[in-house]
Formats: C-alpha cells, sequence, structure tokens
C-alpha cells in the first residue's frame, strides 16, 4: 500500500512523516512522530484515551486517519507544559488532587480538559462532568479529575 | 460513641503527599507496554474461532503467508509441540489449557492461530486470509446446564464440566438453623463482568540469543510471571527478564497475560526478532482473559425474633469459563470473611466451580469477595425486611463489637481489628440518615421510587497464599511473600528497589514515605524503583490489598535494617555501646553529649571508603534487603476444614439514595456517603483515590457491566459500545468519612484499602433499587440491575 507524506504542526512545531491511507492519526501520532503520550484504548471513539486538540477542538485521533490531519494544528499532551518545560496550571493541579492513578487515560483527560477552560475558564461541576463525559477513566470515579479542573479555574480567575 | 483512634504522629506517612508516579503521567511520559519499541520488531493479531466449540480440523495459513510482510503464522498444535501447559489453580490434570486453541476450540473468539507481520495492519489483513477447517460441536453455556450429566463436555478428558465441588461446614450448623425461630433462603446472582481496564494486555518479548536470554516488556499484575514463562518455555527462570519498570495502565487484577506472552516468548525465539502482541479491544474483551467472576448463590439465613442472624448456608456456583486458571481460586478467598462483619456462629460453604464454553474467568479486585459480600448484604437486607425492622438496627444489633477483637469466625480466621458500630454511626451522621429518610420519603410523596440503600462490608488484605492449598490440596505454598532493597550509595542519596510491577497504586511514593519515615530522610530526596526480575527480589506481586502491608512492612524493615548499621558504625567510632547513642534525621548523636556527632555523610562515606573505621569484620557498603512473611502466615489450613485466610480486615460502610424512573428503569444516584476504616492511612490521596474508583467499579458492576452470551454461544460485549461502561455522568459525588482503627500485625497499623469501594458499593446500590422497588412489592436479586431489567420488572407489574 502506497505511503503519502504528510505534514502538519504539532504542539507548535511543523512536522512531517509517512502513513498509508489507512493509517489512524493516534498511530501516525505515537509510530511515526514518536509521540507516545496519546494513549489507544478502544480504537472505536468510545473510552477518549486518545484525545487530542484539532484546530481548537477536542477529537479522538483514532477516528481520524492520518492523511486527514494534514496541514492542521494538533496539540497532545507533550504539548501542554510551558516552554521551559514547566507544568501547566492545570498539569499541576492534576498532580495535586492525584487525579489518577494508573495514567493511562491521563493525556485525554488533559486534553478534554484544557479545552473546556480555554472555551470556558468558570464551569461549574455539572459542566466539567459534561466535558469529561466522554472520557472513561477506571482508576478514579472522576471525582478527583473534577476537583483538579475545579482547582484550576480558581487558580486562573485568580491570576487575572 | 468513641473517639476516632488519631493517626500516630508520623512524619511523612498519614500525611498528604503528592504521588511521585502521577509526575510521569500528567506530562505524557509514561512508560506503558506500547510505548517501547524495537529495531525489526513484529506484530501479532489472532485469528478467533466464530463457533462456541469446534473441532479444529485443519488450517490452511498458505494465502495469509504469501501476503508480503507475513512472516509466520503460529498454531495451537505447533504451540502444544513445544511448551508445557499453562498452570492451573486447581489439581486438573486433564483439563490442558495451550495459548492457542489445540483440536478443538472451546469459546467463541477463542484465538486458534497468531499472524505475525512487519505490522498489526498487515497481520490483520491476513487475518482474513487463515483458512480454518471447524466441525462446529455441542456447547454449553449455562453453568447449571452445564453441571448436567447429559451436558456437552468442554473437557471430555476430564470427565465432567464440574471443576471443583467442595463443602465445608463451620459449628453446627444444622441445630443452629433447628433451633433458631425464622429462616429464609433466596438466589441472587452476580453477573459476568469485570473491571476493565483501559489499557488492554500489551507485551512484547525479545529473544537475546548472544546472552541466552528473554527480556520481556508487558502490562501486567500476575504473582509468579517469570516462573510461569519459564515452566511453559523450560527455560531456567534465569532466562527470562521481566521488565517491572513497565507503567500498567489499569488492572484491578485482571492483567495476567500469560497466554499472550507465551505465544510472544515462542515467537521471539522462534524468529529471533523482537514479537509484540498488542491486544485490541475485541481481542482483549472476547478472547483475553478479562472476565471477572459470573456467579449463582443460594442463600439461606437462621434468626430470630430480635434479628440476630444465627446461622448461614451459602452455596456459590460459578462459572469459570472454559479455561480453570485462578479463577476457581476466587471462591476459596471469600472464606476469608464468609460471615461478613457479623457475629454468626456457624456457617456452611458449598463452593462449585463449573467450566462452560465461554472465554476463561481471570482474577478481578476482590478475589471474589465482593459478589460474596453482596449476597451475605442482600441477605441481611431480606432479614430486616421479613422482621419489619432497619436494616440499620439489624447491623448494628449483629456487628462484631470492638471489645471482641481479635474475633475468630466459625471458618477460623481471625478479625485484627475494627470499631463497625462506631464507623457505621459516624457516617449515619455525616450523611444525616433520618434526613436522608426523609428525603426519601418526600421523593415518594411526589410520586418517585426512591430508595436508600444500606451495606457494611469487609476488606479482607494482605493476600495471602491459604486459598490455594485450601482448594487444592496438592498445592502447599505457605507464604506469599514481598521484598523490599534499600541501597545508600556513597554519597547518600537512597534507592528502593521492589521485585513486581506497579498498575496505578503508587507503589514509588509508597516505598519513599514508608523509608523516609523509619529513617527519618526527606521522601523527596529517595528514589523507589522496580527491579528487573532477574534481580530477583522474592516477591507476589500486588494482588489482594496487600501492598501497604507487605511492601510496606518489607520497607521499613529494610529501612530498620540500615539504621541498625548505621548504629553500629557510630557506635563503633565513638566506643560507645549503641543504646548510648541517638539517631536524629540520619546523623547520630551520643546522649547527653550533643557536641558528640556523627552526620549521615559521615556514616555512609565510612561504609563505603574508611574500612578501617568499621566494626571489625563488618560488610563493607550500606544496603539493606528485608523479605516479609505475610502476618498470619505460615500454616497450612487445619484438618478441621478452618482456615487463616488474610491477616487484615479494613471495615467500610455505604448509604446511596437513589431515585428510579418509573417509564425508563434508569436508576439516579442522588447522592452516596462512604464510611471506612483501613487502620493507619499512609497515603491519603492513595487511599481515598482507590475508594472512590473501587466505588465506581462497584456503580458499574450493580447497575450497567455485564459480558453477555447469546444462545448461540456467541459473545456480545467485545467493545465499548456493547460493554457499558460509567462515565462522570453516572459516577456520583462521594462524601467519605474515615476511622483509623489499627491492626495490631503491620508496621504502622496499615490495613489494605486496594480493593475498598468495591467490596461495598455493590450491595449498597442493590439495597437502594430494593428499597425503591419495595412499596411497589417488587425485588431484584440479580446483577446488573440494568435499565432494561428494572423496566421489565416495572412494565410487568404495570401489565
Amino acid at each position: 500500500m502506497s505511503e503519502h507524506k504528510i505534514t502538519l504542526t504539532v504542539n507548535g512545531r511543523e512536522m512531517s512523516g509517512y502513513a498509508e491511507s489507512r493509517v489512524t492519526l493516534v498511530d501516525f501520532l505515537r509510530d511515526e512522530l514518536g509521540l507516545t503520550g496519546t494513549h489507544i484504548g478502544c480504537e472505536h471513539g468510545v473510552c477518549g484515551a486518545c484525545s487530542i486538540v484539532l484546530d481548537g477542538k477536542p477529537v479522538r485521533s483514532c477516528l481520524m486517519y492520518a492523511v486527514m490531519a494534514e496541514g492542521h494544528e494538533i496539540t497532545t499532551v507533550e504539548g501542554l507544559e510551558g516552554p521551559q518545560g514547566e507544568l501547566s496550571p492545570l498539569q499541576d493541579a492534576f498532580w495535586e488532587n492525584h487525579a489518577m492513578q494508573c495514567g493511562y487515560c491521563t493525556p485525554g483527560m488533559l486534553i478534554a480538559t484544557h479545552t473546556l477552560l480555554v472555551e470556558n475558564p468558570d464551569p461549574d461541576e455539572e459542566e466539567i462532568r459534561e466535558a469529561i463525559g466522554g472520557n472513561l477513566c477506571r482508576c478514579t470515579g472522576y471525582q478527583q479529575i473534577v476537583e483538579a479542573v475545579q482547582m484550576t479555574a480558581k487558580k486562573l480567575r485568580e491570576a487575572t | 460513641m468513641s473517639e476516632a483512634v488519631p493517626q500516630k504522629q508520623f512524619k511523612y506517612i498519614t500525611k498528604r503527599r503528592r504521588v511521585i508516579e502521577d509526575r510521569r503521567f500528567i506530562t505524557g511520559r509514561g512508560n506503558f507496554a506500547a510505548d517501547y519499541n524495537f529495531p525489526g520488531m513484529l506484530h501479532v493479531a489472532m485469528v478467533t474461532s466464530p463457533y462456541a466449540c469446534a473441532e479444529i480440523k485443519n488450517i490452511d495459513a498458505s494465502a495469509a503467508l504469501a501476503l508480503p510482510g507475513v512472516r509466520y503464522v503460529l498454531t495451537g498444535a505447533e504451540l502444544f509441540e513445544h511448551i508445557n501447559p499453562l498452570l492451573s489453580g486447581l489439581d486438573l490434570p486433564n483439563v490442558k489449557r495451550i495459548p492457542l486453541a489445540h483440536e478443538r476450540a472451546r469459546y467463541a473468539g477463542e484465538w486458534v492461530a497468531a499472524v505475525v507481520a512487519e505490522s498489526r495492519h498487515i497481520a490483520e489483513d491476513a487475518v482474513e486470509m487463515v483458512e480454518v477447517d471447524y466441525d462446529p460441536l455441542d456447547y454449553v453455556i449455562d453453568p447449571e446446564e452445564a453441571m448436567k450429566p447429559e451436558a456437552p463436555m468442554v473437557h471430555p478428558q476430564h470427565g465432567s464440566n464440574i471443576l471443583c465441588d467442595k463443602t465445608w461446614v463451620w459449628g453446627d450448623v444444622d441445630g443452629d438453623f433447628e433451633s433458631a425461630p425464622h429462616s429464609l433462603a433466596f438466589r441472587a446472582k452476580w453477573s459476568r463482568n469485570s473491571t476493565v481496564p483501559i489499557e488492554t494486555f500489551v507485551v512484547t518479548a525479545k529473544w537475546d540469543e548472544g546472552k541466552e536470554l528473554l527480556d520481556v516488556w508487558a502490562s501486567i499484575q500476575m504473582p509468579k510471571y517469570p516462573e510461569q514463562i519459564a515452566r511453559a518455555l523450560s527455560l531456567p527462570v534465569n532466562a527470562v527478564n521481566v521488565h517491572f519498570d513497565v507503567d500498567v495502565g489499569g488492572s484491578y487484577g485482571l492483567k495476567r497475560g500469560i497466554r499472550q506472552t507465551v505465544i510472544v516468548s515462542y515467537l521471539t525465539r522462534k524468529l529471533r526478532v523482537p514479537v509484540r502482541f498488542n491486544e485490541d479491544r475485541l481481542e482483549n474483551m472476547s478472547g483475553g482473559e478479562m472476565h471477572g467472576p459470573d456467579r449463582i448463590f443460594d442463600m439461606e439465613v437462621a434468626y430470630d425474633g430480635d434479628g440476630i442472624m444465627h446461622s448461614i448456608r451459602i452455596k456459590a456456583t460459578d462459572d469459570a469459563g472454559c479455561y480453570p486458571g485462578r479463577a476457581p481460586l476466587q471462591l476459596g478467598k471469600p472464606v476469608s470473611a464468609i460471615v461478613g462483619p457479623y457475629r454468626i456462629k456457624s456457617a456452611s460453604y458449598n463452593a462449585i466451580s463449573v467450566t462452560t464454553n465461554k472465554t476463561s474467568q481471570e482474577a478481578v479486585r476482590g478475589f471474589g469477595q465482593a459478589p460474596t459480600n453482596f449476597a451475605i448484604e442482600t441477605m441481611v437486607d431480606k432479614v430486616a425486611r421479613s422482621l419489619g425492622m432497619d436494616r440499620d438496627e439489624v447491623r448494628r444489633r449483629n456487628l462484631i463489637r470492638a471489645d471482641e477483637f481479635p474475633y475468630r469466625i466459625p471458618s477460623g480466621s481471625e478479625y485484627d481489628s475494627g470499631d463497625y458500630h462506631t464507623v457505621l454511626e459516624k457516617l449515619q451522621e455525616t450523611a444525616a440518615w433520618q434526613e436522608l429518610i426523609a428525603k426519601r420519603d418526600a421523593l415518594r410523596a411526589e410520586g418517585k421510587l426512591a430508595g436508600l440503600g444500606l451495606s457494611t462490608c469487609l476488606e479482607p488484605s494482605g493476600g495471602n497464599s491459604s486459598f490455594e492449598p485450601f482448594l487444592n490440596p496438592k498445592n502447599d505454598t505457605t507464604t506469599w511473600m514481598e521484598s523490599c532493597l534499600i541501597k545508600v550509595d556513597m554519597l547518600g542519596s537512597i534507592t528502593a528497589l521492589m521485585g513486581t510491577s506497579t498498575s496505578g497504586q503508587g507503589h514509588e511514593t509508597l516505598l519513599c514515605a514508608v523509608i523516609g519515615e523509619v529513617l527519618e530522610r526527606d521522601p523527596d530526596t529517595i528514589r523507589g524503583t522496580h527491579s528487573e526480575s532477574i534481580g530477583a527480589l522474592p516477591s507476589n506481586s500486588p494482588v489482594g490489598s496487600r501492598m501497604a502491608i507487605m511492601l510496606g512492612g518489607a520497607a521499613a524493615s529494610a529501612a530498620e535494617k540500615i539504621k541498625t548499621q548505621l548504629m553500629e558504625i557510630a557506635a563503633h567510632n565513638f566506643q560507645l555501646p549503641v543504646d548510648r547513642l541517638i539517631y536524629d534525621g540520619g546523623d547520630i548523636s551520643v546522649e547527653g553529649d550533643s557536641d558528640k556527632v556523627m552526620t549521615w555523610t559521615q556514616l555512609v562515606d565510612i561504609a563505603h571508603r574508611n574500612y578501617h573505621k568499621m566494626p571489625l569484620g563488618s560488610e563493607p557498603g550500606l544496603q539493606a534487603q528485608h523479605t516479609w512473611e505475610v502476618p498470619t502466615g505460615g500454616a497450612l489450613p487445619a484438618e478441621d476444614g478452618t482456615v487463616q485466610m488474610y491477616p487484615c480486615y479494613a471495615f467500610e460502610a455505604h448509604i446511596p439514595l437513589i431515585t428510579i424512573d418509573r417509564e425508563t428503569g434508569q436508576v439516579e444516584i442522588l447522592d452516596y456517603h462512604m464510611g471506612h476504616d483501613c487502620g493507619t492511612v499512609l497515603n491519603p490521596d492513595i487511599v481515598r483515590g482507590m475508594t472512590f474508583g473501587g466505588i465506581a467499579h462497584g456503580i458499574g458492576a450493580a447497575l450497567y457491566e455485564k459480558f453477555e452470551y447469546d444462545e448461540g454461544g456467541q459473545h456480545l460485549s467485545g467493545s465499548f459500545m456493547d460493554y457499558l461502561l460509567p462515565s462522570s455522568h453516572e459516577i456520583p459525588h462521594v462524601e467519605m468519612i474515615k476511622h483509623y482503627t489499627p491492626s495490631p500485625l503491620t508496621t504502622f497499623g496499615q490495613k489494605g484499602s486496594g480493593e475498598s469501594g468495591y467490596l461495598g458499593a455493590p450491595a449498597a446500590i442493590a439495597s437502594a433499587v430494593n428499597d425503591a422497588l419495595a412499596p411497589l412489592d417488587l425485588e431484584l436479586t440479580t446483577l446488573p440491575m440494568r435499565v432494561r431489567d428494572i423496566e421489565g420488572l416495572l412494565n410487568g407489574q404495570n401489565d
């Protein structure tokens, strides 16, 4: 099967790689670009472990082919840290609240809540639960994730 | 009400501390099994059986092998020739378990052949091209049908579908039933479900011909994994190196991929390149060992008019699926707490394990305890209802009192400590029980179906081997040790090693806090890490809610040994006896002469460089290992059928308030309170996390999750579209209150909490649903209580 050259912006950097047309975006990110922070859980769009930001919106990278991402802008979990590797307030709050255990769903949860806070800096609990409603976690029962997002929102509000 | 026993004044443990492991997960830098890549690595995809049972007459792989990029097709027949069958928990010499079906496929979805190719994509293409000639055979799906003599046999060589049928009678059960004024009997079912991690099982094996060494990177959580690989492949264990530092993306007991591992290990040795099998979701849910207990309980209880329970009879029929690995042993562990937290003076237990044409059952969080607790709690609710008594009052009258510990239950286990009445009282106070009743009644007055649930359950912890010899007399294992090795390097930093993997439990954090506590060194300066298996620290892995107790105990004891060595070095240099010296934060001073101090740095330096300053004959360097035996372990079951199972017993009580939609049958959880006592808490965030996660698993088991089979033996729940997992919408905010009754058996008074929440939530939700249905005189005793089940019941009523 022939391969296509794909060029896209990932975490602020232009990157290129090759993929057959049937390769999913998550496989491309992991196998071709070496960005293994994005995880694969179900490969049918239910669990949300593979969530990334595509042009500002959270999407499931298992439901897209890599070729469809040509020319688009992507943020993965590896792109959430600051330029000097400092943790984002959201990452720090996930740590402070132990909003994970095994860490497998965590990149997807961070992506979902990161995009929530960009759009809505002051979400209530219902809105947070709605934002992570498409991301499954089997370790935490979700509560600590909700708390981490609430803490982040509070910090961001206090900082502005 | 007695006061909560305060957590002792510790410096590092019991305090909130950030979990070290989290740092790598929030930045996408975890090292999960699928993140390891090796040049030239090949990928496996499985050919699966479409039949519930079929003879494999021929496998023609020629078309698949002709596809460019396909390197090999492995069949069960080849594997059977070259490996040893996998171990079974019971003594079942005629039930052979081979990683790929050999001669006969025994469930729909069973792996029949493994295609190996340069990419997973190509391997999947080739799977479609493998032609298997099957001869379909009769099959059996229902465990009670399977027990009938005329049923088709899953393993004809075994001569029966019954793998185990044992009965124990502890005390005068018949007499107690005869003398009690009341008794009741009922059936409860816990359907096939499991804790389903988001990461599937992934394993890569790489054979190094130069070293004659098999390296394995796997998402594993299993006792004696390297030994099992070595036995299957007829290798010495020192030719197998499992990389235990692989982060495991959730397991909760399940990740026991020995079949997967043996397949890729055989292939890498044959093909001389690294081989990976990364299960996709369907392979994982239908063919992998992913299903938990599947159990029918026939319960009887004898009680009096005051609600005092005198005796119980439990018959548990468990569907092990088709290859009984450790599944039947999940019938044994609940003997640890077979009467729950109650003063019931006699009990009988009939444990039956049946094989059927379903995928094999594997260990799940609690190892059979959650289903048993559900059955016991359903029983207590029924006793209350039959007498018109309050459910909490019946519990209070039967709960073991704080002054009765240690308390020996009829089956022989001694409960270490507890204060059940106080926890229940604190919980009811915090949850405002009377107000919740008023709230429920107000909802009912509005015409809603509302229910308040209650459960009071135990979590046996400190996982021990006792259920192995209990169910299989040929197995005389009496230790499930755990180890820690502490090394203090020449410049004074501390590294601690464990001999097992971690799947979210925070063992690195545990090691650092415990060692910091004993050596009085800042945990943030300590590194906790996983030894490769070739480093050979005796371990039994993080099963049975045991690591706070066992790894914590091993680490504390190893740290004490380091402290002893330092004291001996200081004593030698001060020319004073050890009892004249004071250890403070790693420095050692002379009692009454605070100017005389040897610092941590000086002491460590002497150990590494100044042998002339060391006590005569002592070992240079500074390291210590300790291997902990399970407290109360070390004994075989007694001849009278009694046995001490696990050492420590945590207590939990749950109060959910729910409503049921009359039209759709949908359950909504409005309020959830939980009381928890697991002794001294080493890390509050970790215990809280485990508990909330356990409650979420419990809610899933109670309301949503089921691996379903149709009458044709087809598995219908192979994807997340068909197997319903609760999301953030279904799992409520939980209020937890803590109580701290230390265990007298452990280093700091800690008990286990790895199964907390899960062991009481299903029972509590069932209690709430039945409380909601009670005004309609309806009842459900089968889990999960899905929308369709409740709706069907309500509509049946309406019709």
